[in-house]
């Protein structure tokens, strides 16, 4: 009898998840769990103010206080060349500050001491004299021709700017506007915003003087790459260095890049040789570590009367804070920002972008996205709304038209990008129908004659997801590969590691299921292990959307590896020749013979116990796979809201999401990623975000004033899907993790300003906080979100 | 200075104020001297080494700390280990016995209710607290009782569902064993 796939847990199976065993016991293993013999503690002494010369920095009372073990400046790592480091964009940031501080939360100096508290009393102690400078908070200033300097550690740095980058065909875009019957522009500011997963960063570094051996447990959704950067950095031997992650609670792009406090609690433990653990606080979190988005938007559209899109073009300004330290793909300055439009069938696209210092915090990360896609998504589908209100036409109807068609696969986009499946138009119908679109528009018309605002917003999209192939993707020159090690023990039991790290995921579920359908080996008998260097393969960690799509095809064909061995075990146990065997899940049999077969777990025996001549034993292999293109889910996000006109209050009445990531692995954690990628976009869309005034204090420093929203405000969602498997994927997958949180934003700024329209209103920034929705309706106004925020 | 951070030990050296305290902790009685300024968190995970509590935000907006005092969910990381002096306190470890899961477990588990695991605590012990008090609550009152907890992967729409299962299990075993 063949085996029911379901049954053993493969693919399509709503596997309950295996790791949910010990979190529900409050039996995970976080970092700050980790408690380890005479194992100290260190504090961070942040800058108070955004931009400032450090005149002088006295930590004599902290040194002398009881319990104190070590005080930690900048000079004390200028001495050992840490003063400094590299960040994964090619640029430098500072460890511990030398010279200035350039961002409000800036590390200044640690402290480690006998326990937490100690630390906290003696970082109060140290005195720093500041001679505060003027600070920038946005691109304008930056690049105003007085602006200060403020990267003048730089020996060529002459301006606030990182880089010109370009895109796409300047002299063709320009020859589609020319022609254009209609253009349409619109203007946006992305707010920065902040991950916040709620476990924030940490660390304990533990060097063994006696080995000479440094294990560092940290919360990083790359650990190999952190492993790579302490080899570099630290310059201690790389088979030295051991990284661990433990269990990690949330990333969303927050913890890729390097921290100084991940350096300076390394240096700590090498200098008093003993394990010295670092916990951030939140606030530390918020204000220092890196943040998302704060792009600037402009786009022009050229138009032809009847709908028909000809050309698109694009420029934006991003804000990085002081230090380039984005986490993504080093070829391409803003990300996949060039990504947008890969959905549409657009002749011709330029797109120009500059990145600009400013006194803010650095490091751009991929917040749930694959390197500002979800900029470049947001700026599309607002467009596209502008662009049909320009024309008159029905929003859903000006999208289909332009739809990539069905059998147009594969399309090579604008900017070069190469999808290759989708579809589209289905995605839009399934989604028009869930909402009921046609009634809606009735109804939003009966309610608009009694004075209420009803709007629908609609955003469709396309994004590219796991990267790379490493032809063009690579993080500090490392390609962008993944990982995974399969070892089949006797009794056919496994374990599987990857170079991935699961944070929420749930691929310790999942993996097991990718194997179960590749073999047949149940997918409890497999258990799964990720996030240490010195047992797991190399690879380049989670975030990007891209462990299903890398990591996942890894596990898939290190299966097949080991398939290929246990077909010659089968050979030798039934006596026949290899090609005389077929597969079955989970068994081979004679070819003719069903009857006459062997499984996968009298193989694994065989391996260990009886070969053929001339077969190595054992039944074990990894497999590196570098993917032949990024995975192209698209997905259809509708959202209906009433706006309140008396207060500019918008309640979301329902939202649809129609999802096609190809194949799914495990639907019930499919379904789970896109409710929590929703309610991102939500979060984004009305509440949460990080601005700064003009002496460059932040705003949004803790969860007091960074507003998340709670179980309270947070719509139901109601789900769909299509599915179009990945061609080149092997079973079929594409990305998922982060296509809500990309896609979404747009939906519900859509409905709000659909529910607006005859105000005359093109854009209001997000967050579309009331006193903004309330100003753009009353005034007949756009209402900028830009900082520095001005107390009125 | 103090040696109460690692280990709970009967005196605190040097010339640091401390008060003994004992506290009822799942159900067993623990005494320690602590400082007056230790937060009941932290007494709670590296005295009691019960880490199954996690600190997220520590001006208690996350929930991510909240134990039970008596029944009623506090958030432990703004709460001083002094006031719990003479109180019951209940973590995630004292939901159920090493070889049993509470209903609310199994119901998160059901419901796909978590996915990097942090918040879950506070939000089962959260939820305790809202079917002890109210046992057939309708999804407003859950999503009501968990404002104060906040989670970023799961979007709530799974918690809310593993609270109203939990809540139909338990319903129905005070019925006899029936599940409605």
């Amino acid at each position: 009898m063949v085996l029911d796939e379901l049954k053993i847990g493969g693919l399509g199976s709503s596997r309950r998840r295996v790791e949910d065993d010990r979190f529900i016991r409050g039996k995970g293993n976080y970092v700050d769990d980790i408690v380890l013999p005479g194992m100290l503690h260190m504090e961070i002494l942040r800058s108070p103010v955004a931009h400032a010369r450090i005149k002088k920095i006295d930590t004599t009372r902290a040194w002398d206080m009881p319990g104190v073990r070590l005080v930690l400046t900048g000079e004390m790592m200028a001495a050992r060349n840490l003063a400094w480091m590299p960040t994964l964009s090619y640029d430098t940031q500072a460890v511990l500050a030398t010279d200035k501080v350039r961002f409000q939360g800036q590390e200044v100096a640690c402290v480690v001491a006998d326990d937490p508290y100690i630390a906290k009393d003696a970082i109060e102690a140290i005195d720093v004299e500041y001679e505060v400078l003027p600070a920038i908070v946005s691109p304008e200033q930056a690049l105003a021709p007085e602006a200060p300097l403020i990267r003048d550690d730089k020996a060529n740095q002459q301006d606030n700017v990182i880089f010109d980058w370009e895109v796409g065909d300047k002299a063709g875009t320009d020859a589609a506007f020319a022609r254009a019957d209609v253009v349409s522009k619109i203007e946006m500011h992305y707010p920065r915003s902040h991950p916040s997963p709620i476990e924030t960063c940490g660390s304990i570094a533990d060097f063994d003087r006696a080995t000479e051996k440094l294990t560092v447990y940290m919360t990083s959704q790359a650990p190999h790459i952190i492993r790579a950067a302490v080899a570099l950095v630290a310059e201690l031997p790389e088979h030295m260095i051991r990284i661990v992650s433990p269990d990690i609670g949330g990333g969303f792009g927050n913890k890729v890049p390097v921290y100084p406090g991940y350096v300076a609690s390394i240096l700590a433990s090498i200098l008093l040789e003993r394990p010295v653990k670092w916990i951030e606080d939140k606030t530390s979190n918020l204000m220092s570590t890196g943040f998302g988005r704060d792009v600037y938007l402009q786009g022009e559209m050229a138009l032809r009367a009847d709908g028909k899109i000809l050309a698109v073009r694009m420029h934006t300004d991003s804000d990085h804070g002081a230090f380039f330290s984005d986490a993504q793909p080093s070829k391409f300055k803003i990300g996949l920002m060039h990504s947008t439009f890969a959905c549409y069938d657009i002749p011709t696209a330029h797109l120009t972008a500059k990145g600009v210092y400013t006194n803010k915090a650095p490091g751009g990360v991929a917040y749930r996205c694959s390197f500002r896609v979800t900029e470049a998504m947001y700026f599309q589908e607002r467009m596209v709304q502008a662009a049909a209100d320009d024309l008159g036409m029905d929003q859903a109807e000006f999208r289909r038209r332009n739809f990539v068609r069905d059998d147009d696969f594969p399309h090579r986009t604008a900017f070069g990008f190469l999808t290759d499946s989708g579809q589209y138009g289905k995605c839009l119908d399934v989604g028009l129908e869930a909402i009921g679109y046609e009634d809606f528009l009735k109804e939003k018309e009966e309610a608009a004659k009694r004075g209420k605002l009803l709007g629908i917003g609609i955003s469709t999209m396309t994004e590219p997801l796991g990267a790379g192939n490493s032809r063009e993707y690579d993080i500090l020159g490392i390609k962008m590969f993944d990982s995974a090690e399969l070892r089949v023990h006797m009794t056919g039991k496994a374990i599987l590691r990857t170079g991935a790290k699961t944070q929420g995921q749930g691929h310790e579920t999942t993996w097991g299921q990718i194997v179960a359908h590749e073999l047949g080996i149940p997918a409890e008998d497999v258990l799964v292990e990720e996030g240490d260097t010195d047992t797991a393969p190399f690879g380049m960690g989670t975030y990007a959307s891209r462990s299903t799509p890398v990591a996942g095809a890894a596990v898939s064909m290190v299966a097949r590896k080991i398939r290929a061995k246990a077909r010659k075990l089968a050979a030798h146990l039934l006596e026949a020749s290899e090609e005389d065997i077929e597969w079955e899940l989970g068994r081979f049999h004679l070819r003719g013979d069903p009857s006459r077969g062997v499984t996968i777990q009298e193989c694994a025996m065989a391996a260990y116990s009886n070969l053929p001549d001339g077969l190595e034993p054992g039944l074990e292999n990894v497999a590196y796979y570098d993917p032949p293109n990024l995975t192209w889910p698209f997905a259809c996000y509708i959202a209906t809201v009433e706006v309140d006109p008396g207060t500019g209050v918008w309640d979301v009445l329902r939202v649809v999401a129609v999802d096609d990531c190809g194949v799914r692995i495990n639907p019930m954690i499919v379904e789970g990623q896109i409710m929590g990628g929703l309610t991102e976009a939500y979060a984004m869309a009305n509440m949460q975000f990080i601005t700064f005034d003009e002496e460059g204090n932040c705003i949004g420093g803790n969860y007091m004033d960074y507003l998340l929203p709670t179980a309270w405000e947070t719509p139901g969602f109601e789900l769909h899907e299509v599915v179009t498997p990945c061609p080149h994927h092997p079973i079929g997958a594409k990305g998922i993790g982060e296509c809500a949180t990309v896609g979404g934003p747009a939906a519900f700024v859509n409905a709000v300003m659909d529910a607006l329209k005859g105000h005359d209103v093109r854009n209001i920034d997000m967050p579309l906080l009331p006193d903004r929705v309330y100003k753009a309706m009353t005034e007949r106004t756009d209402v900028s979100g830009a900082p520095p925020l001005r107390m009125e | 200075m103090t040696s109460l951070f690692e280990e709970i030990t009967p005196e605190a050296s040097g010339d640091v104020p401390t008060r003994k305290i004992t506290i009822s902790i799942n159900g067993e009685q623990r005494s320690a001297n602590v400082e007056p300024r230790l937060l009941l968190a932290h007494l709670i995970r590296q005295g009691f080494k019960l880490t199954g509590t996690h600190t997220g935000c520590d001006t208690t907006n996350c929930g991510a700390c909240t134990v039970l005092l008596d029944g009623e969910p506090v958030k432990s990381c703004t709460m001083l280990a002094v006031q719990a002096n003479g109180h019951e306190v209940t973590t995630v470890e004292g939901l159920a016995g090493p070889s049993e899961l509470h209903p609310i477990q199994e119901g998160f588990k059901d419901e796909h209710g978590l996915q990097c695991g942090f918040c879950t605590p506070g939000m089962m012990l959260t939820a305790k607290a809202l079917l002890d008090r109210n046992p057939d609550p309708t999804e407003e009152d859950v999503r009501w009782a968990l404002a104060g907890n906040l989670c970023r992967c799961t979007g709530y729409q799974n918690i809310v569902k593993a609270v109203l299962w939990a809540g139909d299990k338990l319903r129905g075993e005070a019925d006899g064993g029936e599940e409605s």
